[in-house]
C-alpha cells in the first residue's frame, strides 16, 4: 500500500473533473484520479451543444434560459441553482472559446448557435437558437480542449487509478472527508490519497440499463462510494431516456439532428410529435418525446416487423447540411446500421442517457450529509452530482453546461478550502474495506458470474423502470435486484492476477450498479406521481402537494447486517417561478 | 415527403443463435495473448464464438471475456468510436474494435487480433500509452496567444478560418495512426503522426500565436522530416483524418514559413 498526500484530489477526468482541475491546480496541489485515460471520458460522446444565452443569432437572455430549465425539470429544479447555471453559462462558453475550443462560427465570426429541445424564446413562445456547438462533436471538443488546458497547466493525473472508497473521519462530532482509496489497475496495488478536499466528478451510472447511450465504464462508482459511507443520494428515480438512440444499440443520435430540422415519424410516415407537442413538436423536452415514441409503439404505429422503433428522418435536409452539421451521427448510421441518412430514415428508440439524480450538493459543489449539513472537504460536480439544476428532466445542452459551470465552481471552492484547512487524520487501516473487497472477489470460489448477473440486472431495469413505470413493474424490479444482490455475494472471477485485472474491475463495477439500481427502484416506488423522467402509469399526474420535494436516499445497515434503503425528503428551492402545467 | 419504407436495418431482427433463421455465424478469433504474470512468451490463442455478422469485433471480445475467458484483457469504453480506447491490430490493420463489424473483415477465416505495434505490450491487447501521450504533450497541444488583455467576448474567427483546421480537430488520440507507422516501429523517438496532427490543429488555427515554436519542435531530428509518406496513418485513422496530408502541410509550412 502507498500513501499520497495532496491538497485536492479529483475523482474522474471528464468535463467536470478537468474543468475543476484547471481551477484547483492553480490554487492547490492537485491530483486527478481516473479509472480511464482523461480523453476516454464520456463527455467526449456528447454531441449537440452547450446552452448559453449569448444572443449571437437572435434575441435571448439568461432569464428565459432559467425558465426553460425550471420548466424542463418539471419544477423539481432548485431555482437558485438554475439561475446560476443560466447566468454563468455565458462566461462558461466564452472561457472555453478562450481556451481554444473550435466552435462553429456565424458569418460574423461569432460563435454559432442552434435550436435544441425545450429551449425557447420568451417562456415557451417558439424554439430559440441557444446551443453553442462544434458540428455534432461538441462534447469531444470540450473534452479535448479541457485536456489540452490541463496539459498546459501541468495537472497531475493518475491514469487507470480506480477510486473504490471514500474515507470519512469524525472530528468533534462532524463528519469530514479525509481522502480516498484507489486501486491501481496496472499493478493491483492499493493507494490511499489523503487530501484536504476531494471532488467527485466520476460521471453517471447508465450501465444498469441494457439499451443505453452510456459507455461500458459508466457504473456509478462515485455515487456508490459515498453512499456506502452513509451519505445520501438525491432524486435517483429520475433518469433521462434520450428519444433518439440507434435502435437496439442505444448509441446516441443528437437532438441537434432535430434542431437542424430532422423529424420523427411512425410507420405511416406521420410526424407524430405534432399531436403531443403542438408548439415545440420534435423539439419538446426529452421526457415528453420519449413517452410519445413509446405511445406510438404501444398503439401499433411502430416501425419494422416487430413495430418496436420509429424513424428519425433527415432525408429532406440537404446532404451538405448533414455533412457540415451532423457528420458523426450520419456516419454512425452508416457504420452500425448500413443506412444512408441522405436517402433513408434511421430507426431509433429511446436510450437510457442521463442520471438527473446523484450526490446532493449546494451551489458551491459542497456535498450534503443530510438536507442542510455540509461534509467539510467533500465536493461533487457533473453527472455524479445533484445540485439540482436538472430536476426531474434535464434539457439537452444543459449537461455540457453543468459540467463547466459547476466543475469550475467546485474546483475553486475545493482549492480555497484546502488553502485554509488542515489535513484530517486518516481512519485506522484506511485501506481495509477495499482490501477486503478485492480479496473476497479474487479468492471467491462461488458459482455466480458477473456477466450473467449484469445481464439480468439490465434486462429487469429495461423492462420495469424505463419510460413507463407502475407499482407492479417497480416492485418486480425491487425483488429482482434483491435476488441479484444476494447472488452477487457468491460471484467469482476467473482472473486472479494483479496486472490489469479488468475481470476484477467489472465485478466491482457490478457491485456499484446493483447498489444504485436498488436506490433507484426504491426511490421510484415511493414517488407516487408522474414528473419529468419519472412516469407512473398508475399516478399519471404531477402531485405538487405531496411530491414537490427531492428524494434523499440513505443506506441503513441493521444489527443483523441487512442493508436497506431509507428515504427522506428535501424541499425544492423556489424563487421566481410558480409551478404551472407543462406543455410544449 | 414520401412515407419511409421498410429499411435495411429492419432485416437485422436477431433471433437467438440456433434458431432456423438465425443470423449468427461461427467465427474464430485468433488473439495474441501475453501476460508476464503467467509467461514471458506471447502466444496465439483461438476462440470459437457465435456472432451476428453485424456485431462489432468488440462484441466478440466481450463474448469471450464474459462467457469463455475472463482473463482476456483489453481497454474499451464508449463502444462507438469516440473515446479511442480500443485501437488494436485486426487482421493486420489498425482499427477500433468498436467500429469494425464482423461482416466487413472476412469472417470465413480466423480473425487475428493483436495489440497495436511500437508500444510496449503490458497484457494481451493493452499497451503502454505513456510514450504516445508524451509525444503529444511535447508539441504544446493548447492554444497560445499573446494577448495582454483577455477579450471580454469570444475571439472572432471566420467560418473559413475555422474550416482550415477542422480535419485535425477530430483526433481522439487512439494511437491507431502512430502505431501503424513503420518509422515509429523502428524508432520510438519519432513524434509520430498523432502528435503532428495535434500540432497541425493549432498551427493552422488563426487564433493561435505559437506556430513558429511548434514548427521548430517538429523541425527536430525526430520531427516531421522522418515521415516517409507511406499513408499507413491515413488508412488507419478511424476518424477519417487525412493524416498524411496534415503532415505534408506542416512540412510545407516549415519550408515556406506560411500557415
Amino acid at each position: 500500500m502507498k500513501i499520497h498526500k495532496y491538497d485536492t484530489v479529483i475523482v474522474g477526468a471528464g468535463g467536470a473533473g478537468m474543468r475543476a482541475a484547471i481551477e484547483s491546480t492553480k490554487r492547490s496541489r492537485t491530483a486527478v484520479l481516473t479509472k480511464l485515460y482523461p480523453t476516454r471520458s464520456h463527455t467526449g460522446a456528447a454531441q449537440g451543444g452547450m446552452a448559453a444565452a449569448l444572443a449571437n443569432v437572435e434575441e435571448d437572455n439568461w432569464e428565459w434560459h432559467t425558465f426553460d430549465t425550471v420548466k424542463g425539470g418539471d419544477y423539481l429544479v432548485d431555482q437558485d441553482a438554475a439561475e446560476i447555471l443560466a447566468k454563468e453559462a455565458i462566461d462558461s462558453v466564452l472561457d472555453l472559446e478562450k481556451m481554444g475550443l473550435p466552435f462553429n462560427r456565424t458569418p460574423n465570426g461569432t460563435i454559432d448557435q442552434r435550436r435544441f429541445g425545450g429551449h425557447s424564446r420568451n417562456h415557451g413562445e417558439a424554439p430559440v437558437r441557444r446551443s453553442c456547438y462544434a458540428a455534432d462533436r461538441t462534447g469531444h471538443m470540450i473534452l479535448q480542449t479541457l485536456y489540452q488546458n490541463c496539459v498546459k497547466e501541468g495537472v497531475e493525473f493518475f491514469n487507470e487509478f480506480y477510486v473504490l472508497d471514500q474515507l470519512i473521519t469524525e472530528v468533534d462530532g462532524v463528519k469530514k472527508s479525509a481522502g480516498v482509496v484507489a486501486y491501481e489497475l496496472a499493478t493491483g496495488e492499493i493507494h490511499v490519497f489523503q487530501a484536504k478536499s476531494v471532488i467527485y466528478a466520476s460521471g453517471g451510472t447508465g450501465k444498469f440499463f441494457k439499451v443505453t447511450s452510456n459507455a461500458h465504464t459508466l457504473t456509478g462508482d462515485g455515487q456508490a462510494a459515498v453512499y456506502r459511507r452513509g451519505l445520501p443520494l438525491e432524486d435517483m428515480e429520475f433518469f433521462q431516456f434520450h428519444p433518439t438512440g440507434i435502435w437496439r444499440m442505444g448509441i446516441l443520435l443528437t437532438e441537434g439532428a432535430r434542431g437542424e430540422g430532422g423529424i420523427l415519424r411512425n410507420k405511416d410516415g406521420e410526424r407524430f410529435m405534432e399531436k403531443y407537442a403542438p408548439v415545440m413538436k420534435d423539439l419538446a423536452s426529452r421526457d415528453v418525446v420519449s413517452r410519445s415514441i413509446y405511445t406510438e409503439i404501444r398503439e401499433g404505429r411502430g416501425c419494422g416487423p416487430e413495430g418496436d422503433h420509429v424513424y428519425l428522418d433527415l432525408t429532406h435536409l440537404p446532404p451538405e447540411q448533414l455533412d457540415a452539421k451532423l457528420p458523426d451521427i450520419t456516419e454512425f448510421a452508416r457504420t452500425y446500421l448500413g443506412i444512408e441518412p441522405y436517402t433513408d430514415p434511421i430507426p431509433i428508440q429511446p436510450t437510457a442517457h442521463y442520471a438527473m439524480g446523484g450526490i446532493p450538493t449546494n451551489v458551491e459543489g459542497e456535498v450534503l450529509a443530510d438536507n442542510t449539513t455540509v461534509v467539510p472537504g467533500l465536493y461533487a460536480a457533473g453527472e455524479v452530482a445533484c445540485v439540482s439544476v436538472h430536476g426531474a428532466n434535464r434539457l439537452g445542452t444543459n449537461s455540457l453546461l453543468d459540467i463547466n459551470v459547476f466543475g469550475k465552481r467546485a474546483g475553486i471552492a475545493a482549492a480555497e478550502y484546502a488553502q485554509t484547512a488542515d489535513f484530517v487524520e486518516l481512519p485506522e487501516n484506511p485501506e481495509s474495506l477495499v482490501v477486503e473487497q478485492i480479496e473476497r472477489l479474487r479468492s471467491s470460489t462461488g458459482s455466480e458470474r458477473v456477466s450473467e448477473i449484469r445481464r439480468e440486472l439490465q434486462e429487469t431495469m429495461d423492462a420495469n423502470v424505463m419510460v413507463f413505470r407502475t407499482e407492479q413493474t417497480i416492485k418486480t424490479a425491487v425483488e429482482k435486484i434483491a435476488e441479484l444482490r444476494g447472488r452477487y455475494k457468491n460471484v467469482a472471477i476467473q482472473d486472479k492476477g494483479k496486472r490489469f485485472n479488468t475481470d476484477l474491475l467489472e465485478a466491482v463495477e457490478l457491485g456499484n450498479l446493483l447498489d444504485l439500481a436498488e436506490v433507484m427502484a426504491v426511490s421510484a416506488l415511493a414517488r407516487k406521481e408522474s414528473r419529468g423522467g419519472h412516469y407512473r402509469e398508475d399516478y399519471p399526474n404531477r402531485d405538487d402537494v405531496n411530491f414537490m420535494r427531492h428524494t434523499m436516499a440513505y443506506r441503513e445497515v441493521g444489527a443483523d447486517g441487512t442493508e436497506t434503503v431509507r428515504l427522506d425528503y428535501k424541499p425544492v428551492v423556489q424563487t421566481r417561478y410558480q409551478p404551472m402545467e407543462r406543455k410544449y | 415527403m414520401a412515407t419511409p419504407v421498410l429499411d435495411k436495418a429492419d432485416a437485422a431482427g436477431s433471433p437467438e443463435p440456433g434458431a432456423a433463421d438465425s443470423p449468427y455465424i461461427t467465427v474464430t478469433f485468433r488473439i495474441r495473448r501475453f501476460n508476464p504474470e503467467v509467461s514471458a512468451e506471447a502466444t496465439w490463442e483461438d476462440f470459437q464464438l457465435e456472432i451476428d455478422p453485424k456485431e462489432r469485433v468488440l462484441d466478440g471480445l466481450h463474448k469471450i471475456k464474459w462467457d469463455l475467458d475472463g482473463t482476456l484483457t483489453f481497454r474499451r469504453s464508449c463502444a462507438h468510436g469516440i473515446c479511442g480506447s480500443d485501437a488494436m491490430r485486426i487482421n493486420g490493420k489498425n482499427r477500433l474494435a468498436c467500429k469494425t463489424l464482423i461482416k466487413d473483415i472476412n469472417p470465413e477465416k480466423p480473425i487475428t487480433i493483436e495489440a497495436i505495434k511500437g508500444l510496449t505490450v503490458l497484457k494481451d491487447l493493452v499497451v503502454d500509452m505513456e510514450p504516445f501521450f508524451q509525444a503529444y504533450r511535447d508539441v504544446m497541444p493548447f492554444l497560445i496567444t499573446k494577448d495582454t488583455n483577455e477579450p471580454t467576448r469570444e475571439r472572432l474567427q471566420s467560418a473559413e478560418d475555422r474550416e482550415r483546421f477542422d480535419d485535425t480537430t477530430k483526433c481522439i488520440l487512439c494511437a491507431a495512426c502512430t502505431s501503424s507507422c513503420p518509422v515509429f516501429w523502428n524508432d520510438g523517438q519519432y513524434f509520430g503522426p498523432a502528435a503532428i496532427v495535434n500540432a497541425h490543429r493549432f498551427i493552422f488555427d488563426s487564433r493561435d500565436e505559437a506556430g513558429e515554436q511548434r514548427l521548430e519542435i517538429l523541425n527536430d531530428k525526430d520531427g516531421v522530416w522522418r515521415c516517409r509518406t507511406t499513408f499507413n496513418c491515413t488508412d488507419a485513422c478511424p476518424r477519417g483524418i487525412e493524416v498524411t496530408k496534415a503532415i505534408a502541410e506542416v512540412k510545407r509550412a516549415l519550408i515556406t514559413r506560411r500557415y
